[in-house]
């Protein structure tokens, strides 16, 4: 081979090694940032038209960008969208293909290995979706029947354990994505839709008949939501941190919870009437990027 | 990036490593791959089993006269355009969504059925095309003959074409019994936990993407080699002298 195109290869990977590690120097350079966004995860980040993201986590992931517009010193920054999905957001976010996910992503020590998570920005807990004239109220009504969930999350891997520990039997049936774990239940192969309550009363805003659903039973479990970043690169998750937790303090991010789990907001202009939860509460005094659980 | 092979002995319920093939009550991600490696290769199976069937009727039926056979030719052309024009994944929900609300007794059709079927459909219109070209690659006097000795047509075919025809396409039958087992992938939509769920479910809860893919990937190259190799075994036993593919 000869020295100057080894030269250049040598050159090339070490280039690659350093944009990998270096988020803040790689979107400087670039002039512009690759925020995540879902489809379907209501009012977190989801569609309203084609290619037009929006949400809570929308809102706060272009905090963040306007954060390192300003501290990068530039004009203008240009925002980048990419579509993820339940199974493919950490591998993007891990191999640099986005640069911040801010969605209904769970901060779990699983994840934790592979990426990194900014202060927790919401509770989740999941529970049950179930049809009103069904009756159903609780995990222990659906012994021996068929519940869905979404393929990808950790809620599938919760009811597995939940089913043998207490000998339910359940039938779990994985659907591809949150619209279609929902579409489950409304056709009635499925007799209750395990998920985050959010997105269940996200899912719920959206139906035909809302007043058809209920979400039912006790959490099976507390799951926290935060905006994902690479893992090892402390500047950026530095910058992301301290954006959102000078929000809490500012109480700007209130304003911006009450636009989005209180509000009437699109496409349906209906409001998820969900107040602040007393455990994210706690964590607007004293904000943490440890899991919940 | 170091790999780490122990997830597979892992336990689909604790996370924790244990026996390779579990011990008492507990799964492993390597008793779950196999199972679902069984999902795969049962619909894939009856998949390819429906779609042999299909595809060689319709692929008959459009060869025939069409005096007086109009209907039959008309309604296996309509047959080929309708199954081959859907995407196969738009096919599947069909069948799983929109159909059961016309006919409410698809509803309670599991999901393996309904996959195996859509799949097979999808199949049996590009197997009847097939059929067709190989039953018309035969000189015509295959046909005229036999039919001068008195045969009744269902013997013409059954006796002395698609036995002719059946042998010329063989190699793209075995194509065809491949792409059936990757295809099979689309049943991951209606539930069906078959080798693509397990390995959106289980990197997502082992955080091993690479190694459960890897996993994945040599149980689909190994399955669709086997039917490369049970197809070439099948071509070796049943060709004749004098014709295509005779050493």
């Amino acid at each position: 081979m000869n020295p100057f195109f080894m030269r250049c290869l040598v050159l090339f990977f070490l280039s690659a090694l350093s944009a990998s590690a270096d988020t803040l120097g790689k979107i400087t350079e670039r002039g512009s940032i690759v925020l995540a966004y879902r489809e379907s995860s209501v009012p977190f980040s989801y569609l309203d038209g084609p290619g037009k993201p929006l949400g809570f986590g929308v809102d706060i992931a272009n905090k963040v960008a306007e954060a390192i517009r300003q501290a990068s010193g530039k004009k203008e920054l240009r925002i980048e969208y990419q579509a993820v999905t339940s199974q493919n957001r950490v591998p993007l976010v891990a191999n640099g293909s986005v640069d911040l996910e801010c969605g209904s992503t769970t901060n779990n020590a699983a994840r934790a290995k592979e990426v990194a998570f900014a202060v927790n920005y919401f509770y989740a807990s999941s529970r049950l979706l179930v049809k009103k004239s069904s009756g159903i109220q609780k995990l222990g009504d659906l012994a021996g029947k068929a519940i869905a969930t979404t393929t990808g999350t950790t809620t599938f891997g919760q009811l597995r354990k939940l089913s043998l520990e207490r000998n339910l039997n359940l039938s779990v049936v994985p659907a591809k994505d949150h619209a279609d774990g929902f579409l489950l239940l409304e056709s009635g192969r499925a007799q209750a839709f395990a998920m985050d309550d959010i997105l269940l009363a996200g899912l719920m805003l959206n139906a035909k008949n809302p007043d058809d659903y209920a979400i039912v039973g006790e959490p099976l479990q507390i799951e926290a939501y935060a905006c994902m970043l690479r893992k090892d690169d402390p500047a950026f998750k530095k910058l992301v941190d301290s954006t959102i937790t000078a929000m809490m303090k500012s109480g700007e991010f209130e304003k911006l919870y009450k636009k989005w789990f209180m509000s009437p907001i699109p496409p349906r202009q209906r409001s998820l009437a969900l107040p602040i939860s007393d455990r994210l509460r706690e964590n607007l005094k004293s904000p943490t990027d440890q899991p919940a659980s | 990036m170091h790999w780490d092979w122990q997830v597979f002995c892992n336990s689909t319920l604790s996370g924790e490593a244990t026996a390779c093939f579990g011990a008492a009550g507990d799964i492993t991600y390597l008793q779950w791959m196999i199972s679902a490696w069984g999902w795969t290769a049962s619909v894939a199976a009856l998949g390819f089993v429906i779609a042999l069937f299909a595809g060689v009727m319709v692929g008959v039926a459009r060869t025939l006269p069409f005096v007086p056979f109009a209907p039959l030719v008309w309604v296996a052309t309509a047959w080929t355009e309708l199954f081959r024009n859907i995407p196969l994944l738009v096919q599947v929900f069909l069948w799983y969504h929109v159909l059961p609300v016309f006919v409410p007794a698809f509803g309670s059709v599991s999901s393996f059925w309904l996959a195996a079927i859509a799949l097979g459909l999808f199949t049996s219109a590009r197997i009847a095309e097939q059929v067709r070209a190989g039953l018309q690659a035969l000189p015509p006097g295959q046909s005229l003959a036999a039919r001068a000795l008195g045969l009744p047509p269902g013997t013409v075919y059954a006796k002395v074409l698609l036995p002719q025809a059946l042998r010329i396409i063989l190699p793209a039958l075995t194509s065809e019994a491949m792409n059936v087992v990757k295809n099979s992938s689309v049943a991951f939509a209606v539930s069906v936990t078959e080798l693509t769920l397990f390995a959106m479910q289980a990197q997502e809860e082992t955080g091993r993407g690479l190694e459960i893919y890897a996993g994945v990937t040599l149980l689909y190259a190994a399955t669709a080699l086997s039917v490369n190799r049970v197809m070439a075994w099948v071509e070796s036993r049943t060709r004749l002298p004098g014709m295509v593919g005779a050493r």
